[in-house]
């Protein structure tokens, strides 16, 4: 196993026809869920309590022995190898943190490590790489016991610990359900920033659907007995939720929920004529009269967006561009989630604002128009791909109780 | 002879019974402490185990302990057997007790987190379900040392070690010129002791309590 932290990325994992019943209940737990997870895909199962989400996440690492059915982490067969060398290969982070209260930051990280066999000065480095990684100063952290740290940083801690071995799989079981809404923001984040470097393969539950559709590559959106209710993308799901259940699940506000998931540089920016603070008046008044438009943009020296000026102000400046025009108040980057840029188009008495490049230089801009019109054109794809990923899906799920049916014939055991 | 002349005079005598006496209890207590927590380790996972062995090592702790030696001493004959015997016995209860309550006390989050990361069942008794029960088994080890202190004067009835000697002694002369100060200088004796067992306790548990769970 290498060791960087970049080193080790995802694997796949196959469950087929996982099954869990505890004596003494009539209906399984979990009932007979086949589903396949890419490497170094983040796939989010999310479902109401008790819907066996996370039984059938433990079935993974076998923390709750599966009764039939079959895991296959990277093609091997995991269902009857030692489970303790199966958990050493697959990180796990619960809510809480789960961090030994007994020891320190470093020694909690250090566990799996020492457990398989590392050397102590490779260790000792693997420590600091880990804290690093997961944005706290291992100077500072490096000794401290867990009930010296916010729930924040111990949670941090359990995902490093959980990462420290560079299991190829990491498997969070509401790792952010116990800590405040603000620091669940940024621990999401972070999640994000640290898969975008890492690509490990993560499965994650919770109950928090919004929490869903910012993690997830894909979202499983399970009912009872870990049914799988649809498996897709959020786009998909928000767009085309395959039943009642599922669009129960999303609640209220799809669409603008849709929006968190595309960037403003995903949509039509458009082009409006600009000029800089130290153009002289006439060329400005030249640039207006070319473009046909009411408005230009005021650039300060280093093409950042510095004033709007209609063509009103213009006539009543008199000579001089310094008490004309409103000062650009608000602008979104490039990055910005088209959410955020709704947000400040609506503020905008306008109705448009101006998006900046990486250094707050002008690029462009997008109005109430231009932005509903590219979110038709988004809901308008993702309705297609999500017709056709339920095509598929029942198509398969056909075939199967197609097989079931012909197996049936020769007598099935279950 | 007033108490203090007694002393001086009888001051080598009495520091080999309270030698004796604080190495009959120490060596019970080391005894009774592995056996205790073995119990324990054994027991606190399943609910009737865990009562069973609580209730027999209580019901042991009600057999008084003049009794108790006396009916070990057909048994194991007289003099160190039977008060070591009797001593560990006696000393189990809260050990054993204090060792299944805290074992089962340690969070089942961190338990299923230690099975997670893939802990053997080893591992994770001796890195992390006994090391969180160690405060709580310290404490039972305490008392059962006070507890000890006491029952181990008994032990000189079965013509055993330590300061006991000293007190029967007294009461079997009394009316005499050192019957008084004899069962004064025992009892004071065992008082002392236990409160410089105490205090090494208190040493301890500063050791090795680690700073993470210390109260």
């Amino acid at each position: 196993m290498p060791e960087t932290a970049g080193g080790t990325t995802g694997a796949t994992i196959e469950l087929e026809n996982l099954t869990k019943r505890y004596p003494g209940h009539p209906q399984p737990a979990v009932d007979d869920v086949t589903m396949e997870i890419r490497a170094g895909e983040t796939v989010v199962f999310v479902g109401p309590s008790g819907c066996g989400k996370s039984t059938t996440l433990k079935m993974i690492n076998r923390l709750i022995e599966p009764t039939s059915g079959r895991i296959s982490i990277n093609g091997e067969d995991v269902t009857h190898i030692d489970p303790v060398r199966l958990r050493r290969k697959v990180g796990y982070a619960i809510q809480s943190s789960g961090l030994f209260p007994h020891m320190t930051v470093a020694q909690n990280i250090a566990l799996v490590p020492r457990m398989t066999g590392w050397s102590r000065p490779r260790i000792r480095d693997r420590v600091a790489e880990m804290l690093d990684l997961v944005g706290l100063d291992p100077a500072e952290f490096h000794g401290r016991y867990p009930r010296q740290l916010s729930g924040g940083q111990q949670q941090r801690v359990g995902v490093a610990r959980a990462l420290a071995a560079d299991p190829p799989v990491l498997l969070m079981d509401e790792p952010f359900g116990a800590v405040d809404p603000i620091t669940r923001d940024h621990l999401q984040d972070e999640l994000i920033r640290l898969q975008r470097e890492l690509h490990k393969t993560i499965v994650f539950v919770t109950h928090d659907f919004d929490e869903a559709i910012k993690l997830g590559d894909r979202i499983a959106v399970l009912r009872e007995r870990s049914h799988i209710a649809q498996f897709d993308t959020p786009e998909a799901i928000l767009t085309n939720p395959a039943d009642d259940f599922v669009s129960g699940f999303v609640g209220a506000g799809a669409a603008l929920k849709r929006l968190n998931l595309s960037r403003v540089r995903d949509v039509e920016i458009t082009d409006l004529p600009v000029a800089t603070v130290d153009d002289p008046l006439q060329t400005v008044f030249d640039r207006l009269r070319e473009s046909g438009t009411n408005e230009i943009l005021l650039l300060d020296r280093r093409g950042r967006p510095y004033k709007w000026l209609r063509r009103g102000d213009l006539m009543r400046a008199q000579g001089s561009l310094a008490r004309a025009g409103a000062l650009v108040t608000d602008t979104v980057t490039r990055d910005a989630t088209l959410r955020d840029a709704l947000e400040a188009v609506l503020t905008d008495n306008a109705g448009r604002v101006a998006v900046t490049g990486r250094h707050g230089e002008y690029t462009g801009v997008v109005d109430v128009q231009t932005l509903m019109n590219s979110v038709h054109e988004l809901l308008e794809a993702d309705r297609l791909d999500a017709l056709e990923h339920q095509h598929d899906l029942e198509e398969s799920r056909a075939a199967r109780t197609h097989a079931e049916q012909e197996g049936g014939a020769g007598g099935r055991t279950e | 002879m007033n108490f203090w002349e007694y002393l001086g005079s009888r001051h080598q005598q009495l520091l080999v019974d309270a030698y004796q006496h604080a190495s009959a209890v120490f060596q019970c207590m080391v005894a009774a402490t592995v056996i205790g927590v073995l119990i324990g380790v054994v027991t606190y996972r399943s609910d009737w185990a865990g009562n069973l062995a609580t209730t027999v090592t209580s019901t042991i702790l009600t057999v008084p302990s003049l009794a108790m030696i006396g009916l070990l001493i057909p048994v194991v004959g007289l003099g160190v057997p039977p008060t070591v015997t009797a001593l560990t016995l006696y000393g189990l209860l809260p050990i054993v007790r204090n060792a299944v309550v805290g074992l089962r006390g340690v969070d089942p989050a961190l338990v299923d987190a230690a099975r997670g990361i893939g802990m053997s069942r080893p591992a994770r008794l001796l890195r992390v379900e006994l090391p969180l029960a160690w405060p709580p088994i310290l404490t039972g080890v305490r008392v059962s040392t006070q507890m000890l202190m006491g029952i181990a004067a008994i032990a000189a009835y079965a013509s055993g070690p330590g300061l006991g000697n000293e007190i029967f002694r007294g009461i079997g002369s009394l009316g005499s010129r050192n019957a008084l100060n004899q069962v004064l200088a025992g009892t004071l004796g065992i008082i002392v002791l236990a409160l410089l067992f105490d205090a090494v306790y208190v040493l301890i548990g500063r050791l090795t309590i680690p700073r993470g769970i210390r109260a």
